[in-house]
C-alpha cells in the first residue's frame, strides 16, 4: 500500500499547479476589472462600482452571465475547427506560463526533505518553449477567424496571422540577445545570473544592459497579444469584433481568459528576462515571489494605461513599423550585444 | 509491466501515424493542416521521450509554428471564394498515370526501410558515449558551426536562392 500513496514532493508539485493555474484564472478575472477601472479613471468614470467593493466582483457576475448564455453557431461553419479553436487559445495561454520560475527554492519550512523550486516545470530550454507555445498561440485566433465563415472573422484571422509572423521576427531577435547575455536558455538561471548589484545600489537587471531589447520585446509582446494599438485583429470599428464575432457565451469567454493569461505570461517573461525575476531586496527569501507578483502588476499596468491612451495604428504603419523599423533595429541589437560579449569577454 | 516511457512513446506514435494518415485521406485542406500540425506535435513528444528537448522546441517552433502558419495563410486565401473540387481526371502527375508512379515508388520506399531495418539489427542502437550530450544546445551549435559549416552555409544559400525566387515571381507583373 505504501507505494500507492504519493510522497509529499509529489503532492507539494500537484498543489503548486493547482495554485498557479487558479491564480492565472483569477488574474485574468483582476485585469479585466482592473482594465475598466482604469479606462474608467482616465476618461473620467467610475467604472463598474455596483457588484463588490468598487466593483470587485463584476468579472465574476460576467462569466456567470455568460456560462446561462446559449451557444451559437453559424450554420456554415466548420464545426470542428470552430469548436476547438477556443480550447487552442486557452490552453497555449495557460502552458506558457508553466516554464516561468517565481520564486527560490522552498522546502515549505522543512516540510520536505528535498526544496522544490516554485515553478510548475524547470526546462532547460524554457525561453525556447516560451516562444514555441506563443507560435502555436496564433492558431487559436486564425482558425476561428476561418471556422466562423464570416468576412469580418476571417479579415481578423489573416491580419492575426500576419501581424504575429511579422512580430515574432523581432521577439525572437530580443530574446535571443538576452540568452546570450546569460548564456542560458532557462529561465531560471537567467534570473540569478541577474543577481548582484553593481555599485552598491543598481541592481544588474539586463534591462540596464539591453533597454532596446527590453523595447523591443515589450513592443513586440503587445503585438503578439494582439494589445492596443496592436489590436488589429478585432478592431471593432472596422471588423465588428474581428477573429470572435461569431462566437458567443463560454467560447467567447474562452477567448477574452486567453488574452488576458497571455498577457499576464508576456509580462512574467519579461520580468524573468529583464527585470530580475522575483530578486528583490529586505525580504527573506521564502517571500521573494511578491517582488515577482509586483513586477508583473507593474507591467500589467503599462499595458493597460497604454491601451487607453494610444489609438490604433493603421494597418499598413503596423507592417511598415514591424519590418521596416522593429527587425532591423533587433537585428542591431543583436549584433551589437554579439560584438560586445566577444569584446569585452 | 510497461514502462511509462514504453507507453509514452506508443501514445505519440500512434497520434503521428494517425494524424498523418488523416492528412492525405480526407478533403477538406484547412483540416489536413491541424492534422499535420498535431502529427508535428506528436513528433515533438518522441523528440522528448529521445531526450533531446531541444530538438523537440526546434521542431514546433519551426514546423508546427512558422512553416504551418505559411501553409495555413496561404490555404485561407485560395480558400476564401469556396472552389468546386477539382476533376479526378487532371492530367500530368495527378492523372492515373501519376497515381501509379507514386505507388510504385511508396512501395520501393517500403521495401528499402525494410531492408534497411532488418539489417540494421539491435546492435545498431548501442549506446553512444556521446548520446547524453544530444540535449546540450552548446554542443549542437559546435558541431554546427564547425564541423557541418559547409553543409550549414550551403543551406542558406539554397533558402536565399528561393526567396530571391519568390521576390522575382511576385514581382514580375510589374
Amino acid at each position: 500500500m505504501a507505494a500507492l500513496i504519493p510522497s509529499p514532493t509529489i503532492i507539494a508539485h500537484l498543489g503548486l499547479i493547482f495554485i498557479v493555474f487558479n491564480m492565472l484564472v483569477m488574474s485574468a478575472a483582476f485585469m479585466v476589472w482592473l482594465e475598466r477601472k482604469v479606462c474608467a479613471w482616465i476618461q473620467d468614470r467610475s467604472g463598474p462600482n455596483r457588484v463588490g467593493f468598487e466593483g470587485a466582483l463584476q468579472p465574476f457576475a460576467d462569466v456567470f452571465k455568460l456560462m446561462f448564455k446559449e451557444d451559437l453557431r453559424p450554420k456554415a461553419a466548420d464545426a470542428a475547427l470552430f469548436a476547438i479553436a477556443p480550447i487552442i487559445s486557452t490552453i497555449t495561454a495557460f502552458a506558457a506560463f508553466s516554464v516561468v520560475p517565481f520564486g527560490t527554492e522552498t522546502t515549505l519550512f522543512g516540510l520536505l526533505k528535498e526544496p522544490i523550486p516554485l515553478e510548475v516545470t524547470d526546462v532547460n530550454v524554457a525561453v525556447l518553449v516560451v516562444f514555441a507555445i506563443a507560435s502555436m498561440g496564433v492558431y487559436g485566433i486564425v482558425l476561428a477567424g476561418w471556422a466562423s465563415n464570416s468576412k469580418y472573422s476571417l479579415l481578423g484571422g489573416l491580419r492575426s496571422a500576419a501581424q504575429m509572423i511579422s512580430y515574432e521576427l523581432s521577439y525572437g531577435m530580443a530574446l535571443a540577445a538576452v540568452i546570450m547575455l546569460a548564456g542560458s536558455l532557462s529561465l531560471r538561471e537567467i534570473v540569478m545570473n541577474q543577481s548582484g548589484y553593481w555599485w552598491g545600489f543598481i541592481p544588474k537587471w539586463y534591462v540596464f544592459l539591453q533597454p532596446l531589447g527590453f523595447f523591443i520585446f515589450m513592443t513586440a509582446g503587445v503585438a503578439e497579444t494582439n494589445r492596443a494599438p496592436f489590436d488589429f485583429p478585432e478592431a471593432e470599428q472596422e471588423l465588428v469584433a474581428g477573429y470572435h464575432t461569431e462566437y458567443s457565451a463560454m467560447a467567447f469567454a474562452l477567448f477574452f481568459l486567453a488574452e488576458y493569461v497571455n498577457m499576464v505570461t508576456v509580462a512574467a517573461v519579461a520580468t524573468s528576462l529583464y527585470l530580475g525575476g522575483w530578486l528583490g531586496p529586505f525580504l527573506p527569501s521564502w517571500l521573494q515571489w511578491v517582488y515577482f507578483l509586483i513586477k508583473v502588476f507593474l507591467i500589467l499596468f503599462f499595458y493597460v494605461w497604454m491601451r487607453w491612451t494610444l489609438p490604433r495604428y493603421r494597418y499598413d504603419q503596423l507592417m511598415q513599423f514591424g519590418w521596416k523599423w522593429l527587425l532591423p533595429v533587433s537585428v542591431l541589437n543583436f549584433l551589437a550585444t554579439a560584438a560586445l560579449i566577444l569584446w569585452i569577454g | 509491466m510497461v514502462s511509462m516511457d514504453t507507453l509514452a512513446f506508443y501514445v505519440f506514435a500512434a497520434i503521428a501515424v494517425i494524424a498523418s494518415l488523416g492528412v492525405i485521406g480526407q478533403g477538406n485542406p484547412m483540416h489536413s493542416i491541424m492534422l499535420l500540425i498535431g502529427s508535428f506535435g506528436a513528433l515533438a513528444g518522441l523528440y522528448i521521450l529521445l531526450d533531446a528537448p531541444f530538438t523537440a522546441v526546434t521542431q514546433i517552433i519551426v514546423y508546427a509554428g512558422a512553416i504551418m502558419v505559411l501553409f495555413l495563410f496561404v490555404v485561407m486565401l485560395l480558400n476564401v471564394p469556396r472552389e468546386e473540387p477539382a476533376p479526378v481526371t487532371a492530367g500530368g502527375l495527378l492523372g492515373p498515370a501519376g497515381f501509379k508512379l507514386g505507388a510504385g515508388l511508396s512501395v520501393l520506399l517500403a521495401i528499402e526501410v525494410i531492408w534497411g531495418l532488418s539489417r540494421l539489427g539491435i546492435a545498431g542502437f548501442a549506446q553512444d558515449a556521446d548520446a547524453a550530450t544530444v540535449s546540450s544546445v552548446a554542443r549542437i551549435g559546435n558541431e554546427l558551426f564547425t564541423q557541418h559549416a559547409f553543409a550549414f552555409e550551403a543551406t542558406s544559400i539554397l533558402i536565399l536562392v528561393a526567396m530571391v525566387g519568390a521576390v522575382v515571381l511576385a514581382r514580375r507583373e510589374h
